[in-house]
């Protein structure tokens, strides 16, 4: 059976500050080389000091994924040369000296199956190596430390995946829930990366490194797998070592570096004396949880009767579920999601395109109600929708702008309709003897009001005016 | 102008005008190019110092608000950082490393409106107790030249006891502030670990290690931790000790405490001179209305061993960041690839801290952490409990500061494991976390004698006291230099 797990690293995008520093938690910002101080540049004398921040949001993030927090938290030293490491050791924990580490064990259902979580803790990131010159005897590296100090969460689970669509599954609930927990933007590039234990049944573990982003995990696991299956059935052993994700090649490569030999020699850091999380903390933490995406989701379809699947799509996208939250009331949520599911996710499906939206709560719950009280048609609502999140102008504005209010007034309706009646002397006919074709008629008025014709009232009229 | 005056004589006399800060200055910097020479004692000079003395002689005159130290010329370990000065750490490592921030304790005494004089000659990264591990040449003992000052802090010693400064501060790892003061006849402190921020103290072995002063009195002591403790948001490990005056009730006296007398620090070994001030102390203090009994801590034997492993494991990452990218001395990267670089690069520490980082490399490795660093984290939370319970019955305890006269400079110096025997006295406070002083109490042949009292967490304000009552039962004689 081919077992799978995951370390995953995730910075802490949203903290104003680094783990051990003032400098900007947001590096991606700055200049080469500007978001740095004494402390994340490790110069002789600098101390670290634990950003508190940092600590509070893991530990949301170790009680999301069910896991147990200890009341006591220390971190270790992790010694070893790196040029993008200015200590040359990272700051990070571990719990081989006993439960010391942010989150303890804990578990994630996907789908059916359950992936056990090993253990969360809270680390710094590294510096960035850039490597240029085209052949080995001219390449030079260059280190940018902006990222060094950065707050990360590492997250390892059990190998408890039998497959990259597994992997794909839990990745996406895990963004997710990382998102909705307000603690991290997962599509920032850098926030999210990962290394991978792959095995197949009768083989031995091999490590994947430098998974730059989820999208890559999932294709480095596939890839792995089918060249361990490939050994396999010619017979060759699988070594077990370490192998490196190529990100241009979308291959993995045997890392021939020694590092497997590394001995960390992990020990206490001294600089942060041991964090207590007191009990009133773990429980105001606890209390400050957002909502889980689950738990929203069975709200919308108890609650509202919004169809099981539109609530999982709303509900597991912060940006949306958010809108949703602020907009809605019990009479129009049904429809709010409707707009949000069908229309504004096709209007802003990149992170670019949610960024210069202008929409807000606002908006949406004035399209549902013109909606709701037939002054705009869901055609019209359509157009809105589209220059609201261009514009960002109020909907009172555009409908009169661009001239989407419905046509509501009778007599004016009832001339359209006649127009309609006396050119479809066939559908009229057919209309009488079957009514339900009457539908032919309404969407030829549409066409004449561009839509606009409030569509019960035309329907109403039509059956009037045939006589069905 | 005398400038055999203590750090409070300093501030009463400017104060009242009887000297001006720029005099003092100028005349302990001519003090300095004369005695240095063949002292040693700095490694780098002040330039600026006579102009940051006329400032201050201009804010007392136009009647400004001036700070407690009045422009004192105090001397710096060269492991503390002093914003755009270079500081070496006694390293050819960092040659050239030049601090761009100021250490917590020098921005205090920067406001405080001290005059950083030059800073002071020590082992290479605080790692010896003679001072001839400086990578710049040894320091001397001003009591006689052919010997050693002590060490690691031993610039700031000599730099005291010679009248090239007022006070100083140093650091003490295992003994590096306490030892210097007893072989050159000055107060030395070690404050209870967390009292004072170490924020931008270079570290050597950070979980036991506090700056301290050494000073020419214990009030100088009290007056200069006034200024320099307390709480600092750069370092984690800082305590509260709620703006505690030092200096106040300092003549309190010691009747009625309970001193004990640390067996294992009396034992075989000890100089007879050394025993005999150590009798001699005990006995004043009792006629000061103190009781004294000896007590055992067991685990002091193992102390020196555990004191080694640790410090030898937190060197060994303390020290792995300088490998020259960023900082330190002239050696191009361009060429090398970044193993190669940073092991040719490392070859400019010197033969001791190479030994104690190798140490390092092996003591908390894997399949051999069990049977030393481990084990050492053992002895440390056992001596900690030993003298836990010690302090339940006692108010203080006693010891020799070193239990041996200072040798002569080239003595010892190839005989790393009988040196780290003479660190047996003083690593006990480090290991510990425990505050402890050394009075110089006694001078044989000509070299002084210090006495060692260690106090409980927390109780620097008692040991003062009781140090304070200890220097008043003896007057030693000038240094003769």
């Amino acid at each position: 059976m081919t077992k799978i797990g995951l370390e995953i690293h995730c910075q802490l995008t949203n903290l104003q500050s680094k783990l051990f520093c003032p400098c900007k938690a947001n590096y991606r910002e700055f200049e080469i080389n500007e978001n740095i101080c004494p402390v994340c540049m490790g110069l002789p004398g600098s101390l670290p000091r634990l950003n508190q921040e940092a600590v509070k949001k893991a530990t949301m993030i170790a009680m999301a994924l069910n896991c147990s927090t200890p009341k006591k938290i220390a971190f270790f030293r992790k010694n070893y040369f790196y040029p993008d490491l200015p200590k040359n050791f990272q700051i990070t924990q571990l719990n081989i000296y006993g439960d010391t580490s942010i989150g303890g064990t804990g578990s994630v259902m996907v789908g059916d199956k359950e992936i056990r979580i090993t253990r969360i803790q809270l680390e710094e990131d590294p510096g960035r190596l850039i490597y240029e010159g085209s052949s080995s005897k001219n390449q030079i590296t260059l280190v940018d430390y902006n990222r060094a100090g950065t707050p990360l969460v590492e997250i390892v689970t059990e190998p408890d995946f039998d497959g990259p669509k597994q992997v794909r599954e839990f990745l996406n609930i895990l963004s997710d829930l990382l998102e909705n927990l307000g603690v991290s933007d997962p599509s920032l590039e850098g926030a999210m990366r990962a290394d991978a234990n792959v095995s197949i049944e009768g083989g031995k573990k091999v490590e994947i490194k430098n998974i730059g982003s989820f999208h890559d995990l999932e294709k480095a696991v596939h890839f792995e797998i089918t060249r361990q299956e490939s050994l396999h059935s010619r017979e060759i052993e699988i070594a077990q070592e370490t192998r490196h994700w190529d990100d241009k090649r979308k291959i993995t490569i045997s890392s021939r570096s020694k590092e497997e030999a590394l001995d960390y020699r992990y020990f206490l850091e001294g600089d942060i004396p041991w964090v207590t999380i007191e009990s009133e903390i773990h429980d105001k933490l606890k209390s400050e949880m957002p909502e889980s995406i689950s738990s929203k989701k069975e709200r919308y379809v108890s609650k509202y009767n919004i169809p099981s699947q539109v609530a999982d799509v709303l509900s597991s996208d912060k940006f949306y579920s958010d809108l949703f939250e602020e907009s809605h009331s019990e009479s129009t949520a049904k429809e709010i999601a409707n707009i949000i599911t069908t229309d504004l996710m096709g209007l802003v499906d990149t992170r670019e395109k949610r960024e210069a939206s202008k929409i807000t709560p606002k908006h949406l719950k004035d399209l549902a109600e013109t909606i709701q009280s037939n002054k705009i048609s869901r055609n019209s609502a359509k157009n809105a929708l589209y220059e609201i999140v261009k514009t960002g102008k109020d909907l009172s504005h555009i409908i009169s702008e661009l001239d989407l209010g419905n046509v509501s007034d009778e007599s004016e309706l009832i001339k359209i309709i006649r127009e309609v009646i006396s050119e479809e002397f066939q559908a009229v006919e057919q209309a009488k003897s079957n009514p339900q074709t009457v539908n032919f008629l309404v969407g030829k008025v549409m066409q004449k009001t561009k839509g606009k014709a409030d569509p019960k009232l035309t329907l109403d009229l039509l059956k009037k005016e045939i006589g069905v | 102008m005398n400038l055999k005056i203590s750090a409070l004589e300093y501030v009463q006399q400017v104060q009242n005008g009887t000297i001006s800060a720029e005099d003092f200055v100028s005349t302990t910097l001519d003090r300095i190019k004369s005695v240095d020479d063949k002292l040693h004692a700095f490694l780098s000079v002040n330039d600026d110092a006579v102009n940051q003395a006329k400032e201050i002689d201009k804010k007392i005159k136009s009647g400004d608000k001036v700070g407690a130290c009045f422009g004192m010329p105090i001397s710096i370990k060269d492991n503390m950082c002093i914003k755009n000065s270079t500081t070496t750490c006694a390293s050819k490592m960092l040659e050239n490393f030049v601090a761009p921030y100021d250490a917590t304790v020098i921005s205090k005494l920067k406001q405080q409106d001290a005059i950083f004089i030059g800073k002071a000659n020590m082992d290479e990264f605080a790692m010896g107790l003679t001072t001839e591990f400086s990578a710049y040449g040894p320091s001397k003992n001003p009591w006689n030249t052919e010997y050693i000052p002590g060490g690691s802090s031993g610039g700031s010693a000599v730099s005291v006891s010679a009248f090239e400064c007022i006070a100083s501060l140093g650091s003490d790892t295992g003994g590096s502030v306490r030892n210097p003061a007893s072989f050159c006849g000055n107060v030395g402190y070690k404050p209870t670990y967390g009292l004072i921020s170490r924020f931008g103290l270079i570290s050597y072995a950070n979980s036991i290690e506090q700056i301290g002063p050494l000073t020419r009195t214990v009030k100088d002591t009290a007056f200069l931790l006034n200024l320099i403790t307390g709480l600092d948001p750069n370092d984690n490990t800082t305590v509260d000790n709620h703006n505690e005056d030092y200096l106040g009730e300092i003549e309190a006296g010691i009747e009625g405490k309970k001193i004990g007398i640390i067996k294992e620090m009396i034992a075989e070994g000890t100089d007879p001179a050394v025993m005999s001030a150590t009798k001699d102390a005990i006995s004043k203090l009792e006629s000061l209305g103190a009781t004294c009994e000896e007590v055992s801590l067991d685990m002091v034997k193992y102390s020196v061993a555990a004191y080694y492993t640790i410090t030898a494991t937190e060197a060994g990452s303390n020290l792995a960041r300088y490998d020259n990218l960023r900082y330190g001395y002239d050696f191009p990267v361009e060429g090398y690839e970044f193993n190669s670089y940073i092991e040719k690069a490392r070859k400019k520490f010197g033969p001791e801290v190479t030994r104690r980082m190798i140490l390092g490399g092996f003591v908390p490795s894997a399949g051999q952490a069990g049977k030393y660093f481990l084990k050492a984290l053992k002895v440390k939370s056992k001596l900690t409990k030993e003298i836990d319970e010690a302090f339940k019955k006692f108010d203080l305890l006693i010891a020799p500061t070193v239990p041996i006269l200072p040798f002569k400079i080239g003595e010892k110096i190839d005989d790393p494991v009988s040196l780290f025997l003479v660190d047996i006295n003083t690593v006990t406070a480090n290991l510990t976390g425990k505050p402890a002083i050394s009075v110089p109490y006694a001078v044989s042949n000509g070299l002084p004698i210090g006495i060692q009292l260690l106090a409980n967490s927390m109780n620097d304000k008692m040991l003062l006291q009781a140090a304070y009552a200890l220097e008043q039962t003896v007057k030693l004689p000038e240094v003769p230099l």
